[in-house]
C-alpha cells in the first residue's frame, strides 16, 4: 500500500499520542457524535432497512463469488463503449500504468476526484516522482494536501481538523499550489468553501487529464458510478480530455438494478442524507461530450488473496460509507492516523492487514485495535461482521496458519512478540481444563491476598497505570458453596 | 427443572458475592440451582485473543459439565454471549478445517439452554418484580455483549424499575463501550482507559450513587477507574441489587 504510511508505529503507540491530544479528541468527538445521531435518524426513516442491508450483503457476496466472470463482462462492455481496460496486480503495476498514460498525453498535471484506491497505492507520490503534479479537488482532500497531512477518515479525510485550523492552512498554503486565499479569510464555512471553489475552479478549467476512483462499476453495461456531495468530482469526470479511473476490483456490481439498494444505503450510512447531491455515471466515451479517452485501471493489490479467505473475504463487501468509523469508540479516541493506512477505523483494522499481510508491526497490531464491542457490525449497511474478522485475524497473528499471498498458498508463522502471551494462554487453558488446579490457584491467591502489589509489572502495568486492581476476596465462591452446602447452612 | 449456575472464572475468583447473590435471588424465587464444581472457564479470553484452538477444549469441558442440565444461568453477559454466539462458530470452524462435526455436535446442546441472569428471570422464571429493595440512585450501563451479543434489550431495566426504593436514572451514551474488551484493556491500555474515564464521567453526570451492570468484567475495569478518579460512584452487579430485600435492610448493601 501507500509509501506514506511505511514506518508507522504500531497502533497502541500511535493511539497513545492521539489520546493525549485534547484538541484532536475534541474535534473527533464532536464530528463523530454529530454524524452518528444524524445517521441513526436517516436510517430510522427507512422501514425496510434490515431487508436493504441483507440485500446489499447478498448482492456483494454473489458478485464476489463470481467476480472473475463479472470482471470479464465489465472489460468487454467498457471496451465496446470506447474505453480501455488495464489490469494491475499490485500498487507498482497500477502506478506505472497511470504514469505512462499521463505521459502519453504530454501533460504534467492532473486533477483528482477523491479516490481511496489511488491513496492506497500512493499514486500522488508516484506521479510526483515522474514530474507530474496531482491536484486533489475534493474539499477535504484539498485541506489534507495543502496541509501536508494525511487523510484520517474515509469520507471526511480532514475530520481531525477544525475550522480555525482549515482557515490557517488555506491562508498559508493556497498560494503555493495556485490561487491564493482571499484577503481576510475567516473561518466561516461559506467563506472557506468560496476560497476552495475559486482555488479549484482554475484547475478544473485548465486540466487536460482527470484521475478518479469509483463507488461502483456495473458489469452489464460497463458503467462507472461516483456518488459525492460537492460536485467537484463531476468537474473532474467531465471537463478533462482524458479520464483515468483507478478502481478496486471488488467495486463491481452485476446490474443497474443492484444499484438501487446501494444508492439508498450508502448516502444514509455515510452522510446521513436520503440521497447524495451528485451521482455521476459514465460509460466509455461519447463523441462531443466529456473526455475523448477513457482508461479503467482494475486494481487487485491483495484483493484476490483476501477473496481466498473464507472468513476474511466479507471485508470486500465494504462500500466505504464510513458508518463504522463514526460509531467506533476506539476510532473516536485514537483518530484515523493511528491506523497507519488510508482505511482507518474498524474497516481499516480488518482490511489493511488482509491487503498488506500481517508482517509489519502496524499490521499485526491492527486486529487488536478494537474492544469487540460490536457497534461497527450493527451499523454496517452490508453487514460485515467486523468483530468476527478481527478475531480471525488475531488468530492469524498469534497462531499463524494457511493463507494465500500473491496467489500462492503459504503457511504463515505466528508473529513475533507473542511468545509470553501464548505461554500464558496455554497455561490458563491447562489450569481451566482441571478444576482442581483452578481451585489451588484461587486458594493461593486468597491466602496471599495481603501481599498483592498495587501496581503490576510487565503487561499488567498497563492496567494498573490507570485503574486500581480489584482486591482478591478471602474465599472464592466454590469454597463458599462447598462450606455452606450451597448457602443452605447459613454461610452468608 | 434442573438449573445450573455458571458463575464464570472471574466471578468465582474475584466476585464471589455476585455468585452468592444469584443463589439468594433464585432460591427466593423458588428456583433451585446447582453449582457443578467441575466448571471452569468458557474460553472467551482465549477465543477473543486469537487462540481459538486453545478455546476448544474449554468449550468441550463446558459442554460436558453443563450438558445434563435443563438450563444454565450466568450473571455475565459476555460469557453468556460466548456460549450462545461463539460456540456454534467454534463448531463451524472445526468443520471447515476438515475436523468433522464432532465439536459442533458436542457444543450444540448447551447453546440454547444458556441464559444470562436477567434473561432467565424475565423469560424463563417470568418475573420482573423480584421483590427486591434497594434505596439508592442507580444508573445502568448495558454492556456490549449483553446489549448487542445477547440482545438483552430492556430486560435489566424492567427488573431494576420494579425494585422498591430504587431510583433509576438514565445514563447518557449508555450504548457506548466502556473500553474493557478483555485483553484490549491491556493491549491498548491508553484508549481503553480513555473510554473508561468517559464512561465514569458520564455516569457521574447523572448524579447516581451506583453504576450497575450485568457483567463484572466491565465493572472491574470501571470500578478500578472510579478508584483512580476518586469518584463517588460505586460499581454494583445487578444480581446484588436484585438479591436484597427490605428484611435484609442495609445488610446486603
Ligand atoms: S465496513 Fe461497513 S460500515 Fe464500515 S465503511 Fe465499509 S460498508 Fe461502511
Amino acid at each position: 500500500m501507500s509509501g506514506t504510511f511505511v514506518g508507522m508505529p504500531a497502533f497502541p503507540e500511535a493511539a497513545r499520542a492521539a489520546v493525549a491530544d485534547a484538541r484532536l479528541r475534541g474535534n473527533l468527538r464532536h464530528a463523530t457524535h454529530t454524524i452518528r445521531a444524524k445517521r441513526a435518524r436517516a436510517v430510522a426513516e427507512v422501514s425496510d432497512w434490515a431487508e436493504l442491508r441483507e440485500a446489499g450483503k447478498r448482492i456483494k457476496d454473489h458478485t464476489l463469488r463470481h467476480l472473475d466472470r463479472y470482471l470479464v463482462q465489465l472489460e468487454e462492455k467498457v471496451t465496446a463503449a470506447g474505453g480501455t481496460v488495464h489490469w494491475a496486480a499490485d500498487a507498482e503495476d497500477a502506478n506505472r500504468i497511470v504514469v505512462e498514460l499521463v505521459r502519453a498525453t504530454g501533460e504534467s498535471e492532473v486533477v483528482k476526484v477523491k479516490s481511496m484506491a489511488t491513496q492506497e497505492i500512493g499514486l500522488n507520490e508516484a506521479l510526483e516522482a515522474a514530474g507530474i503534479r496531482a491536484y486533489e479537488t475534493d474539499l477535504a482532500e484539498l485541506i489534507v494536501q495543502l496541509g501536508d497531512d494525511r487523510p484520517s477518515h474515509i469520507l471526511v479525510p480532514a475530520i481531525h481538523r477544525n475550522r480555525g485550523e482549515i482557515r490557517d492552512v488555506f491562508r498559508e498554503r493556497m498560494s503555493d499550489w495556485g490561487r491564493p486565499a482571499p484577503e481576510g479569510l475567516t473561518d466561516s464555512p461559506a467563506e472557506l468553501a468560496e476560497a476552495a471553489r475559486l482555488h479549484l475552479r482554475e484547475k478544473f478549467l485548465r486540466a487536460k487529464v482527470g484521475v478518479s476512483g469509483a463507488n461502483f462499476m456495473v458489469a452489464e453495461t460497463g458503467t462507472l458510478v461516483v456518488v459525492e456531495s460537492e460536485g467537484n468530482g463531476r468537474m473532474c469526470l467531465t471537463l478533462p480530455e482524458t479520464l483515468i479511473s483507478v478502481v478496486g476490483i471488488e467495486k463491481t456490481v452485476p446490474t443497474w438494478r443492484d444499484l438501487e439498494v446501494f444508492l439508498q444505503t450508502l448516502p444514509r450510512s455515510s452522510t446521513a442524507e436520503r440521497m447524495n447531491p451528485y451521482t455521476s455515471t459514465w460509460t466509455g466515451t461519447t463523441d462531443g461530450d466529456g473526455p475523448t479517452a477513457f482508461h479503467l485501471v482494475l486494481l487487485d493489490n491483495g484483493r484476490t488473496d483476501t477473496l481466498a479467505d473464507e472468513v476474511g473475504r466479507q471485508a470486500l463487501r465494504c462500500i466505504r460509507c464510513s458508518a463504522c468509523l463514526n460509531v467506533c469508540p476506539v476510532y473516536e479516541r485514537a483518530g484515523g492516523h493511528a491506523y497507519g493506512s488510508v482505511y482507518p477505523g474498524p474497516i481499516g483494522a480488518i482490511l489493511s492487514p488482509q491487503l498488506r499481510g500481517t508482517a509489519s508491526e502496524i499490521d499485526a497490531s491492527l486486529p487488536y485495535a478494537s474492544s469487540l464491542c460490536g457497534a461497527c457490525y450493527e451499523v454496517c449497511p452490508v453487514a460485515i461482521d467486523i468483530p468476527e474478522v478481527l478475531v480471525h485475524l488475531r488468530e492469524r497473528v498469534v497462531e499463524g496458519g494457511p493463507m494465500v499471498r500473491e496467489g500462492n498458498k503459504v503457511v504463515l508463522k505466528p508473529a513475533k512478540g507473542h511468545a509470553a502471551e501464548r505461554a500464558a494462554m496455554r497455561a490458563a487453558r491447562w489450569a481451566f481444563s482441571r478444576p482442581g488446579a483452578l481451585r489451588t490457584g484461587q486458594r493461593l491467591a486468597s491466602r496471599t491476598r495481603r501481599l498483592h502489589p498495587r501496581t503490576l509489572p510487565g503487561p499488567g502495568k498497563a492496567w494498573t497505570a490507570t485503574r486500581a486492581l480489584p482486591a482478591v476476596p478471602p474465599e472464592p465462591f466454590r469454597d463458599w458453596w462447598r462450606r455452606t452446602g450451597g448457602g443452605k447452612e447459613g454461610g452468608k | 427443572m434442573r438449573v445450573a449456575l455458571f458463575l464464570t472464572c472471574v466471578n468465582d475468583t474475584l466476585y464471589p458475592e455476585t455468585g452468592r447473590a444469584v443463589v439468594t435471588l433464585l432460591t427466593r424465587l423458588g428456583v433451585e440451582v446447582d453449582f457443578p464444581a467441575a466448571q471452569t472457564c468458557c474460553g472467551q479470553a482465549h477465543y477473543n485473543t486469537g487462540y481459538r484452538h486453545q478455546a476448544e477444549p474449554l468449550a468441550r469441558h463446558f459442554a460436558e459439565v453443563f450438558g445434563e442440565y435443563d438450563a444454565i444461568v450466568t450473571p455475565s453477559g459476555s460469557c453468556g454471549a460466548m456460549v450462545r454466539e461463539l460456540y456454534p462458530r467454534l463448531g463451524e470452524r472445526a468443520r471447515a478445517e476438515g475436523r468433522g462435526g464432532g465439536l459442533a455436535a458436542t457444543l450444540a446442546p448447551v447453546v440454547p439452554k444458556t441464559y444470562e441472569l436477567t434473561e432467565f428471570l424475565v423469560d424463563v422464571v417470568g418475573v420482573t418484580d423480584v421483590g427486591a429493595y434497594y434505596p439508592h440512585t442507580v444508573t445502568y450501563h448495558p454492556t456490549c455483549h449483553g446489549l448487542r451479543g445477547l440482545g438483552l434489550g430492556d430486560r435489566p431495566l424492567r427488573l431494576l424499575r420494579a425494585v422498591k426504593g430504587l431510583e433509576l436514572v438514565e445514563l447518557p451514551g449508555a450504548e457506548e463501550c466502556c473500553g474493557f474488551g478483555g485483553t484490549f484493556a491491556l493491549k491498548n491500555a491508553d484508549v481503553s482507559a480513555a473510554m473508561g474515564t468517559d464512561k465514569v464521567r458520564s455516569a457521574e453526570s447523572t448524579g447516581a450513587e451506583v453504576l450497575c451492570a450485568a457483567d463484572n468484567s466491565c465493572l472491574m475495569h470501571l470500578g478500578g477507574t472510579m478508584t483512580r478518579l476518586r469518584s463517588g460512584l460505586r460499581p454494583v452487579h445487578i444480581a446484588e441489587i436484585l438479591a436484597g430485600t427490605e428484611e435484609d435492610g442495609e445488610a446486603g448493601r
